[in-house]
């Protein structure tokens, strides 16, 4: 299923706990590498990178295919996408055989083929957002930033 | 599939932005009355500062009590996000510097704030910035004047003191049709009686000073931007080029939606220093909390003065309001008279400012406006008689008796 609405959204981010990032980057100026330390050091999320090229991203093991890390890891809870939408048919076939049951295309990584392919699969889906952003909307970051998050709410929030 | 439940505007003037306070649980919105802010640690303070993280590092940036002003501005006009600032001019040239260097132009129309065509005629054209003023009623003018260099088109939703109303949505068309924004000043109308961003805008401005406030105890301004247009088009290299202000990174790529709003605070807005206070955002906090409230008077005060006005042969002329509660009116015996009037007024206060609670009166041509040449003024709509009332909320009986007096004392010769 595609998830458009931000309670999906919201329900999606509370249920995953592991992340395999294909594509996480070292370079600092890489938004690949912005989303993954802040998901590393802002959250609880296990995140790992998925890059053949690295062996690890600041203390964390990168392993070179997503194959390798469900072979050691057993299959992540969400698959987050960094690559080139061309590429990326082949990156939802990997998910599937990894055994996962969401994938996460950010920004700009826009392919109808995968995207159906994955929604096909029975995987929770979501589309050109940011597992960032979206997870700061409901933890308060947005708020900090004066962006808005849609939240209107008179419980206190859990600390 | 899951339906969210939308909250109305008035529910969002009140709530937006305020949820009780994590720390403590005060329902009202604090005051974080603070220059900066503890990191947890060295590799938080790293995170921040990268822009990987979010959380408060100073104030000129970013602070608690002001990001809620920001997000509950961003609620009510329908935007992706918002920035405050010191003032209406300060929110103007930070989106003017966000999106424009020198080399580059502007296209504005020529009935805006006296205050901003000088801006954009002096100040931002010294910096190598020009400007091309057109008229509010021709669209089709902005057309003939978006160059290569144009980085966007400027506009007033009801022009100060004129009272026309931009066609917004004619001057969204020709703005996107050429690649760039439609920027709007919406101070006049406030985001209860027109939301620019639904009509195509891509950035609105206010003068939070206004009716946002409400009661006139502050000065502050605010931009908010719909998250819609698409500044990765080639035509904005400050937002999808490698940026020497922030060690090579590229917004777009980096930010999505978010690019502009992330470069007009960390770079933009961190370098220019023009930040609201947090006491101003809380004092903008509460006067939103009766917008809906405010607004529905004041037009409906408006109304009843402009129908007094319409029917003494003492008045010339009225330009009616299209929409709000501002607008001007020309007194038989032209600016003489207008003296008169003014300096006979009891309740209503004489001074440079609209949207106020108590009812306001001046003379464009001799204040808000005495920087234009009387080409500009006769093409911002201004006469030289031309007397302008920010209609109230006080009693409409006692406005109508003061008015009533002022007017009586303009016909008679000292």
């Amino acid at each position: 299923m595609i998830l458009s609405t931000p309670a999906q959204i919201r329900d999606l981010l509370a249920r995953v706990r592991t992340i395999a990032m294909v594509g996480a980057s070292s370079n600092a100026l890489r938004p690949s590498y912005t989303v993954f330390s802040y998901l590393r050091t802002q959250t609880p999320y296990d995140v790992a990178p998925i890059n053949p090229t690295l062996t690890e991203i600041d203390g964390i093991e990168a392993y070179p295919t997503l194959a390798a890390y469900a072979k050691q890891r057993g299959a992540p809870d969400v698959v987050d996408v960094f690559r080139k939408p061309s590429e990326v048919v082949g990156v939802v076939n990997d998910a599937i055989a990894a055994g996962a049951r969401a994938i996460w295309f950010q920004y700009g990584v826009i392919n109808d083929e995968a995207i159906a392919l994955a929604d096909r699969a029975g995987f929770d889906v979501v589309v050109d957002r940011c597992m960032k952003v979206e997870h700061a909307r409901f933890c308060g970051g947005l708020s900090t930033s004066g962006l808005n998050s849609g939240l209107i709410t008179s419980r206190r929030p859990l600390v | 599939m899951q339906h969210e439940h939308r909250f109305g505007f008035a529910t969002r003037a009140i709530h937006a932005g305020t949820p009780p306070d994590p720390a403590t649980g005060s329902r009202a919105a604090p005051i974080y009355q603070t220059a900066a802010y503890v990191f947890g640690s060295t590799e938080q303070a790293a995170e921040l500062f990268a822009l990987r993280s979010y959380g408060y590092i100073y104030s000129r940036i970013s602070n608690p009590t002001v990001a809620a002003f920001e997000e509950r501005m961003a609620s009510l006009e329908g935007g992706l996000g918002a920035i405050a600032f010191s003032s209406g001019l300060a929110a103007q040239l930070c989106t003017i510097l966000s999106l424009a260097q020198a080399g580059d132009h502007l296209v504005c129309a020529q009935n805006v704030y006296g205050g901003t065509v000088t801006q954009l005629s002096v100040t931002v054209k010294r910096m190598g910035i020009d400007t091309t003023f057109i008229s509010a009623e021709n669209p089709d003018a902005a057309r003939a004047a978006i160059g290569a260099k144009t980085k966007f088109l400027f506009v007033e939703t009801i022009g100060n003191p004129s009272g026309i109303v931009a066609d917004l949505r004619a001057f969204a068309a020709i703005a996107h049709e050429a690649g760039i924004p439609l920027v709007v000043d919406n101070t006049f109308a406030t985001p209860y009686l027109c939301r620019p961003i639904e009509l195509g805008a891509d950035i609105v401005l206010h003068s939070a000073t206004k009716f946002i406030n409400g009661h006139g105890t502050a000065i502050g301004g605010v931009l908010i931007e719909s998250g819609k247009f698409p500044w990765g088009n080639g035509r904005f290299p400050l937002l999808d080029t490698p940026s020497p202000g922030y060690h090579g990174k590229v917004f777009t790529e980096t930010f999505g939606e978010y690019a502009f709003l992330m470069r007009a605070r960390a770079e933009v807005s961190r370098d220019v220093g023009a930040a609201m206070s947090p006491m101003d955002a809380w004092l903008m906090l509460l006067g939103l909390e009766t917008l809906e409230l405010r607004m529905d008077r004041h037009v409906r005060n408006a109304r009843a003065v402009v129908d007094f006005l319409r029917n003494r042969p003492e008045v010339a002329w009225v330009r009616e309001p299209q929409m709000g509660s501002v607008f001007t009116f020309g007194l038989v015996g032209g600016r003489e008279a207008g003296r008169r009037f003014i300096d006979a007024l009891e309740l209503w206060s004489h001074l440079a400012n609209i949207g106020d609670a108590k009812s306001l009166v001046i003379h464009p041509a001799s204040t808000t406006h005495s920087q234009l040449s009387d080409e500009e003024l006769r093409l911002a709509g201004v006469e030289p008689e031309s007397i302008r009332l920010s209609v109230g909320l006080e009693e409409i009986d006692d406005l109508l008796w003061d008015l009533d007096n002022g007017l009586r004392a303009a016909v008679v010769s000292p």
